[in-house]
């Protein structure tokens, strides 16, 4: 036996290992895939052995082969056996090849949850890891859902090397099954502030790219990530953080102006060349989020552009290369900043590298003015010729039709000279942009009036030296030009000089080579070509001349007739017919030229793209409506009226808006105008297209400037490009010296003539543009689009976007239905309401009575509006207060950060004035925030006469909405809604002596299932400065603060911030809590120094902090089937409790104890209500509350008999209140 | 994201390939040839960025280079990704790749693709940097040696008594001058 085993492994010695496998390949070069086919093979056999390591080893060499090529997909059932090897080489083999061919659509993959499940909980961290790095690149929406919670535990894992790698896989994880993202998100968000590096950096990364993704959902994390830019020494780190804030400071102008500060700093200090430069672009970004007339933030513009030339001189090409980048980006917003490096840009046009070239013209294309526009577009021409036969020269046509026909041929004075650049394109062989130089042509000559007679000749000219164009090898490409030459020649005939001579170039036999849609084109314009040909001659009375026209057509046309384009052959015949008609009665001497060119009579105006999209909804057409009554179902039938009638009531509520008076109108324009400015996302146009339609009712109506008839309107043979410029020079120079003379005589005249000039210009003024008048002056037909058109662009999003379904609110709080599967102990009765609408239904309920209460109306209307939106914006806007960030752990933080969160705060100061003028543009919110920093204190006191007049008897001092109330949104949404109750606020006095007052709340998160978060309130009441602040408590045996790494149980937790004199400031412990069934108090202390201008004093303040049984409830929805299902049960304990003497009304009773005990409405029926809440342990709590005359009784059942009389106990204090 | 991670020689042949986006074989094959198209052609000290990014969908991508005697070395990624930060990632790599190998050459790479993909799993995981902290990543691959020594060791003996029967290996080809002894980073300082 043990023989056969020594043979056997001694077999094994001489399978081929991966070294031999490439040996081998290396040595039958000629015959590799021969070779290749004997190896797979030997392959097959070998992975019909049992001997694990000659899989792997098979495996192993398929891994190679896959590499190569070779299609491996049939093994895949044996690499998960190798996957799942007890020995880590082995299995690391197996992964490698799962991780190279396994995908979406392998089938055994499926086979594989429990391996990597077993893997993730391995002992050893190497086995874990490759189970880890293997499943990012292999996993599957099923994988995801059936591991997050495992990968979500290995989150926290002791060792780094584990947590990092679980941490990243996390957003692959969150692509494939976004259910999980809010579950996992606080642990994720705890990462960033991991000790190890790399963990911190890993987090970072995921949420960076999750972030990019959706911005607007991690704003909130601001202040945490400003932190950790201020405080990370990682350059790695930092560069993901800035990068990210590029993405946030759109969203939110006050988070960059924070930004500005640190930032620049880092510009100046860091000598790391990859941070400078992702500095550079997010204080871009900031700026372009910010308005721009701003004189302060000039300098930064200097300073980023300075920076940039530098990158744009190195001898490096790669920080050219970026630098151009960049440029590129302030070219957007600030186009005079980047104008002045024109010199260095042009520079760059001559490189060597492709890469920088087109970047280089990228800028180009913000550059341009009306001065200089023929200057670098015959600059450009010049590249055009050296750059023969590559892809880049196509680049630079294109770049050059993009240059001057960027927003509606701004920068064109000449159209003759654009025209001549146009018919100098067309000499360029080979180029795949032909179609394009035919869409310029038709796009001018269609539009701009005045030069049609020019184009026409042009066009002619082309049409005669089409042999040129068409004669090429690589004909597809330029000859699409001919497309338009024939088309406007057609169209525009009467501007012919030569019509004659035009007609036969178009009836030549060469044509018939050309593509068929081109010949169609060439058909259809020879007709109209006759036609006005005809007509002259009419006029002229030459009957015989227009015979001869006729019997030409009659003689060319069936070469077109022979053609096997059906298109082509189908005009031509048709026409050939016409004419051969047209013939017969020319020879009745019949005049005919009415007739025919009857026609094509009319003219053809542009339509815009999108006109079609923009016909608005005639008012009265609801789509949606059921044309006929659907056959009902009886459920559907009483809600279905209800939503139409609000549905109209809407609509009338749109029509009573035009009422609005001027004044208002003029108000709300300048609102959007300053919006639309400071928005980067908004396309600043040139005039709108139908606005200018307005304002030029009528061509009559235009100032039209004469033609300059020194431009020779016929060039003779091609037209050259740089006559125009010569010729434009000159003309601007008489330009020049003729309004010298006029500024003399007289201003007013010169400001009229200015009026008709600018008709054309648009929002951007460029330097001393305004001198150069266009040498035609033009109309631009504007593309037609329909009356009423909505101006607005929705860009329709991909809704395959695998990104979308991260679109996820991270600020709600938890649902139940929201926690990750966990395989081992499924809950039953966890509400499986699968219908999201249930939601709102449950929302509505509680609203309804609300709005009975009149008084209020108004006041709740515009809270309603607000809520969402400040809730979610509180954190932040806190954190965008003068006050220095709260901070989130009660780590301790080292002193230097402390010194750059002061230094942060500072600047912010001086915005606020800046910040006060724009509150009066901005909407409500944003001016309540001033305000509430500078009247803190006044509204303190406010606050306080109103709760003394409202007997609210409990010390509660509401502050500010604290951002952790959050954690209570669904009560706090109930709480604010049921005005005129009392304000509410959980917060509650700690302690408090001359120098300190100290508030508290307690929120408990689903999420850590013995964990607590004590939110404490700091607030300096005295004129010393308080710092070295710690705050100690005595650890029972329940109840245990968690203290940073290596303190003893007698150390205290340090408080990470400072407070000068009347500030106040939040910090939160963690503490642990074994049982939750009981209330509990912990005795501490905080002590501080208080330090003041005699000196400074280390004093004391002890308090009690109070652990009631509802801080340990965490507010959570439930369903009543759920809740219907919990009480069936049978497995709750039941108490209960009475309460007289209540004055309160039921709504306002249900809103305090949703608030102050956490619980949610489940079901009411007039004065009569069933509650839910669950404890961070698991305990369901239900409640049904009862209101007699003056009386309130609550039975409730809970699965811990104890936690539930002590519930009830707090609770009938609290009503006892009521 | 790093979209993905290719080394070809100067031929073409692909050396190492690592696709964080699901790619069908073909496609990848086809990936590889069009990059080494693009790349190949490119002059020496011309910049190492390269906007063909439609090869691995998108144009948010950028393919960034690096060419070292024999091989290229080629990251696909998106615009999350630093650009300087990633050519620091490819001095990161190397350098490892040198000390894994002891002057590392292609052959090595030939020779041991497993290998190479190991080490690069312990700096981009799933298409994001996951460490680039060198004596990290090293000290890690020693763990995992040591791990696999018994496994390991007779495996690389019984090589080392096959190849005593072929004519000659060519291990003396050495490309000493991949830059990869530049002891510091230059946009990392």
């Amino acid at each position: 036996m043990a023989l056969k085993m020594v043979k056997g492994s001694i077999d094994r010695m001489f399978d081929k290992n991966l070294q031999d496998l490439v040996r081998g390949i290396r040595n039958h070069k000629e015959d590799e895939a021969k070779y290749i086919s004997q190896c797979i093979d030997e392959i097959k056999q070998e992975l019909k052995q049992d001997n694990i390591a000659v899989k792997a080893n098979a495996v192993c060499k398929l891994t190679y082969l896959q590499m190569l090529g070779y299609d491996i997909s049939w093994a895949a059932f044996n690499i998960i056996e190798v996957m799942s090897a007890s020995k880590f080489t082995f299995k690391r083999i197996g992964y490698l090849a799962a991780s190279q061919c396994f995908h979406e659509g392998t089938d055994v993959i499926m086979l594989t949850t429990n391996q990597i499940r077993k893997d993730l909980s391995s002992p050893s961290q190497y086995d874990t890891g490759v189970a880890l790095t293997g499943l990012s690149c292999f996993v599957t929406p099923d994988l995801a859902r059936d591991l997050a919670n495992d990968i979500m535990t290995l989150m926290s894992h002791t060792k780094p090397y584990i947590r990092k790698k679980a941490v990243l896989i996390m957003y692959k994880v969150f692509l494939k099954y976004p259910e999980s993202l809010r579950p996992a998100f606080p642990r994720l968000k705890e990462k960033l502030e991991d000790p190890d590096p790399g963990v911190q950096s890993a987090a970072v990364n995921v949420i960076c790219e999750l972030a990019r993704r959706n911005p607007k959902n991690y704003l909130s994390l601001a202040p945490l990530f400003f932190k950790l830019m201020t405080s990370s020494t990682n350059n790695w780190v930092l560069i993901k953080i800035i990068k990210l804030f590029g993405a946030l400071t759109p969203l939110e102008p006050r988070l960059g102006k924070k930004l500005i500060e640190p930032l620049t700093n880092l510009i100046h200090s860091t000598s790391a060349m990859s941070l400078l430069y992702e500095c550079v672009n997010t204080v871009i970004a900031v700026l372009i989020s910010l308005s721009s007339g701003m004189p302060n933030h000039s300098a930064s513009i200097q300073l980023c552009v300075q920076k940039l030339r530098i990158l744009i001189e190195d001898s490096d090409q790669n920080l050219k290369y970026l630098g151009l980048l960049a440029m590129s980006k302030i070219l957007r917003t600030h186009p005079k900043s980047v104008q002045s490096h024109k010199d260095l840009i042009l520079q760059c046009l001559d490189d060597k590298d492709e890469s920088i070239r087109l970047r280089a013209l990228d800028l180009l294309y913000g550059m341009v003015s009306k001065k200089n526009l023929m200057e670098i577009v015959k600059r450009l021409m010049t590249h055009v010729d050296k750059a023969e036969g590559t892809t880049y020269r196509d680049e630079l046509l294109t770049k050059i039709i993009d240059i001057c026909s960027q927003s509606n041929y701004q920068y064109i004075t000449n159209f003759e000279w654009y025209i001549s650049i146009l018919v100098e394109l067309t000499r360029l062989e080979g180029t795949r942009h032909g179609h394009l130089i035919a869409a310029q042509m038709l796009d001018v000559a269609i539009r701009v009036k005045a030069i049609r007679k020019f184009a026409v000749s042009q066009m002619s000219m082309l049409l005669d030296s089409a042999h040129l164009v068409a004669s090429s090898t690589q004909r597809n490409g330029i000859c699409e030009v001919l497309y338009a030459a024939a088309w406007i020649c057609g169209e525009f005939s009467e501007h012919l000089q030569e019509p004659h001579q035009t007609l036969e170039a178009m009836l030549r036999p060469k044509v018939t080579t050309l593509p068929g849609h081109i010949q169609a084109v060439y058909v259809q314009n020879v007709v109209k070509l006759y036609a006005s040909i005809l007509q002259q001659q009419e006029q002229a009375a030459e009957p015989e001349a227009a015979q001869e026209v006729t019997q030409l057509m009659v003689e060319r046309l069936p070469q077109f007739v022979q053609s096997a384009d059906l298109e082509v052959q189908e005009r031509a015949s048709c026409i050939l017919q016409l004419v051969k008609h047209v013939q017969k009665l020319q020879g009745k001497g019949v005049p005919v030229a009415e007739e025919v060119s009857a026609l094509f009579a009319g003219e053809l105006n542009p339509v815009a793209p999108k006109a079609q999209k923009k016909v608005p909804v005639p008012e009265g057409l609801d789509l949606d409506a059921w044309i006929n009554e659907p056959p009902s179902d009886s459920e559907s039938e009483d809600e279905k009226p209800k939503a139409i009638f609000h549905d109209e009531e809407q609509r009338q509520a749109r029509h009573r808006q035009p009422e609005v008076d001027e004044e208002e109108l003029a108000r709300r324009r300048e609102a959007r105008k300053q919006e639309q400015a400071n928005n980067p996302f908004y396309i600043k146009s040139s005039p709108s297209p139908q606005k200018r339609y307005q304002d030029a009712p009528g061509v009559e109506h235009i100032p039209v400037v004469q033609i300059d008839l020194s431009v020779p309107l016929k060039v003779p043979g091609m037209p050259m490009s740089d006559q125009y410029v010569k010729l434009e020079e000159e003309r601007r120079h008489r330009q020049r010296l003729e309004k010298d003379k006029k500024k003399r005589r007289k201003k007013k005249e010169k400001e009229k003539d200015k009026k008709g000039k600018h008709r054309r210009h648009s929002s951007l003024p460029t330097e001393s543009d305004e001198d150069i008048a266009p040498a035609q002056q033009v109309d631009i037909v504007t593309e037609e689009m329909p009356e009423n058109a909505l101006p607005s662009d929705e860009d329709d999003k991909d809704p395959n976007d695998p990104y979308r379904a991260l679109d996820i609110d991270l600020d709600k709080p938890l649902a139940d239905s929201e926690k990750l599967p966990i395989q081992k102990h499924r809950n039953a009765e966890t509400p499986k309401s699968p219908e999201k609408e249930d939601v709102p239904v449950v929302e509505k309920k509680s609203k309804k009575p609300k709005k009975k209460e009149k008084k209020h109306k108004e006041k709740e209307r515009e809270k309603e509006k607000k809520e969402e939106k400040e809730k979610k914006a509180e954190d932040l806007d806190f954190w965008l207060s003068t006050t220095p960030p709260p901070a989130t752990a009660p780590a301790p933080i080292p002193s230097t950060e402390e010194l750059a969160v002061n230094a942060v705060t500072a600047p912010d100061n001086t915005c606020e004035g800046l910040r006060r003028e724009e509150a009066e543009d901005e909407n409500d919110e944003a001016e309540q925030d001033p305000e509430r920093k500078s009247s803190r204190h006044k509204k303190k006191k406010h606050k306080k006469e109103k709760e003394e007049r409202t007997k609210d008897k409990k010390k509660v001092k509401k502050k500010q909405p604290e951002p952790e109330e959050e954690a209570a949104g669904p009560v706090e949404n109930g709480a604010a809604e049921e005005e005129p109750a009392p304000p509410m606020s959980s917060y509650c006095l700690l302690a408090e002596n001359s120098y300190i007052k100290m508030t508290y709340d307690i929120q408990a998160s689903l999420q850590k299932d013995s964990q607590v978060t004590v939110s404490v309130i700091l607030e300096n009441q005295s004129s010393s400065f308080l710092k070295n602040m710690e705050l100690n408590v005595l650890d029972s045996l329940n109840a245990k603060m968690a203290r940073p790494e290596g303190s003893s149980v007698h150390d205290g937790v340090p408080v990470p911030f400072q407070l000068p004199p009347g500030v106040s400031n939040e910090a939160q412990f963690v503490f642990t809590i074994q049982s939750i069934i009981m209330a509990q108090k912990l005795k501490g202390t905080l002590s501080f120094i208080a330090k003041d201008a005699d000196g400074a004093t280390h004093e004391k303040l002890d308090f009690r902090l109070h652990f009631s049984c509802s801080s340990y409830l965490v507010t959570t929805p439930c369903y009543s089937d759920a809740f219907a299902k919990l009480l069936e049960s049978g497995d709750l304990s039941m108490s209960s409790i009475k309460v007289d003497g209540i004055s309160m009304s039921f709504q306002n009773l249900l809103a305090k104890i949703c608030f102050h005990h956490h619980f949610s409405v489940v079901e009411r029926v007039d004065s009569c209500a069933s509650m839910y809440s669950r404890s961070i342990q698991g305990h369901h709590v239900c409640l049904l509350v009862k209101k007699g005359e003056h009386s309130v009784s609550v039975d409730g059942k809970c699965s811990d008999s104890t936690l539930l009389s002590n519930l009830l106990e707090e609770m009938k204090a609290t009503l006892a209140q009521c | 994201m790093i979209k993905a991670i290719l080394i070809f020689n100067n031929q073409g042949k692909p050396r190492l390939s690592k696709f964080y986006q699901p790619h069908s074989g073909d496609a990848q094959q086809q990936i590889i040839r069009t990059t080494f198209h693009l790349v190949s052609k490119r002059d020496e000290n011309v910049c190492n960025f390269l906007e063909g990014g439609l090869l691995i969908g998108g144009s948010d991508n950028k393919l960034n280079y690096r060419h070292s005697a024999t091989l290229y070395f080629v990251f696909c990624v998106d615009s999350s990704e630093s650009e300087l930060g990633i050519l620091d990632l490819f001095q990161v790599f190397m350098e490892t790749l040198d000390k894994g190998f002891e002057n590392v050459c292609e052959l090595d790479l030939t020779f041991h693709v497993d290998k190479v993909h190991n080490i690069l799993a312990e700096m981009v995981m799933g298409g994001m940097v996951l460490e680039t902290n060198m004596s990290e990543i090293d000290s890690q691959n020693k763990l995992e040696k040591s791990e696999a020594g018994l496994a390991g060791s007779p495996a690389r003996a019984v090589s080392a008594v096959k190849n005593m029967h072929l004519p000659e290996i060519p291990r003396n080809i050495n490309i000493g001058d991949i830059n990869i002894k530049v002891p510091n980073l230059p946009y990392f300082k």
